[in-house]
């Protein structure tokens, strides 16, 4: 699958529940984030963990958190980083 | 250890003989172990490894250490050349230099420490390590506490850890989720820079390259 996003696009991590297996971690679901590295596509890690071939593989990418965003309260120049499958993210604006 | 025997209460560590051979390994539950081995013995059993496919890789497991990460951040230090391969592409440039094979083993990316940012690595859903390079991830790592409070109140936890940063200093939180699995490039101490490169490896921690710690010169 082609990545759809490049550095700096705004994106919002998909507020789904999943009773599966899978590799992203609910304290970022709904939240919104940038873009910092594209790292390429990878087997599906939902499909793996049943002993499927995880295709079509999904783009990986390094997303930039505000740590106002993710815990709805300020500190001080702090960012949170997590590496999020393309099929959970959808373009914010 | 028979004199013992007849002074029960003198005081050696509540009566236990620390020579005493060791029975069952540490902190693994009784049933994660039969299911360990249940598991083990059907996989040999199954042709899907060997047990000498097994013993092999536990030994190239822990023959990894962070002596290694140690090599690759003093040779960056030293190079600079080498330092923006190694943050371009981490894979090819610790293959390279340190002549092992990562082919197996998951992607890797190194992120810089600099006098403005700060980088401290996690995993929140499990216990994702750069092993290959690192070795076994130390137990703190692992724990439920260190998972969930280093992404909540990052400071609060670099300070238990006798890291207080500067005000000014940006943190960021690298929680590895996927395939990716990163190594912090620690800030070189200063007045190091005379160092040779063999003197920098011993400098540079295991905890430094998590990121729950900076590196001081050393003292003379």
């Amino acid at each position: 699958m082609k990545a759809v996003f490049s550095p700096g696009d705004k994106v919002k991590v998909r507020a789904a529940e999943v009773a599966t297996h899978c590799r992203t971690p609910h304290y970022l679901r709904g939240k919104r984030g940038v873009v910092t590295r594209v790292f390429g596509a990878y087997p599906n890690p939902e499909q793996l963990a049943y002993h499927r071939l995880g295709v079509p593989y999904q783009p990986l990418y390094q997303i930039e958190f505000d740590y106002q965003e993710v815990w709805g309260r300020s500190e001080h120049a702090t960012v949170i980083t997590a590496d999020i499958f393309q099929h959970w993210l959808e373009r914010d604006r | 250890m028979s004199a013992d025997h007849h002074h029960p209460h003198h005081g050696h560590d509540g009566g236990h003989d620390p020579h005493a051979p060791v029975n069952e390994a540490h902190g693994v539950a009784p049933e994660s172990a039969l299911l360990e081995r249940a598991l083990r013995e059907l996989l040999i059993e199954k042709n899907v490894f060997s047990a000498d496919d097994l013993r092999r890789q536990i030994e190239l497991t822990e023959s990894r250490t962070p002596e290694l990460g140690a090599k690759v951040v003093a040779h960056a230090w030293c190079d600079p050349q080498y330092k923006a391969r190694l943050l371009a592409e981490a894979k090819p440039a610790i293959e390279g230099f340190l002549g092992i094979d990562l082919n197996l083993t998951p992607e890797l990316t190194v992120v810089e420490n600099t006098p403005a940012r700060h980088h401290v690595i996690c995993c929140t859903l499990c216990s994702c390590y750069p092993r290959a390079v690192l070795g076994i991830p130390p137990a703190w790592y692992k724990s439920p506490e260190y998972r969930a409070r280093v992404v909540r109140e990052p400071r609060a936890v670099l300070a238990e850890f006798g890291t207080r940063l500067p005000d000014g200093v940006e943190i960021r939180v690298v929680d590895s989720t996927a395939d990716m699995r990163y190594i912090v490039l620690p800030l070189q101490p200063a007045g190091t820079e005379r160092l040779s490169e063999k003197e920098l490896v011993n400098l540079v921690t295991r905890d430094s390259m998590i990121g729950v710690s900076v590196l001081s010169a050393p003292r003379r």
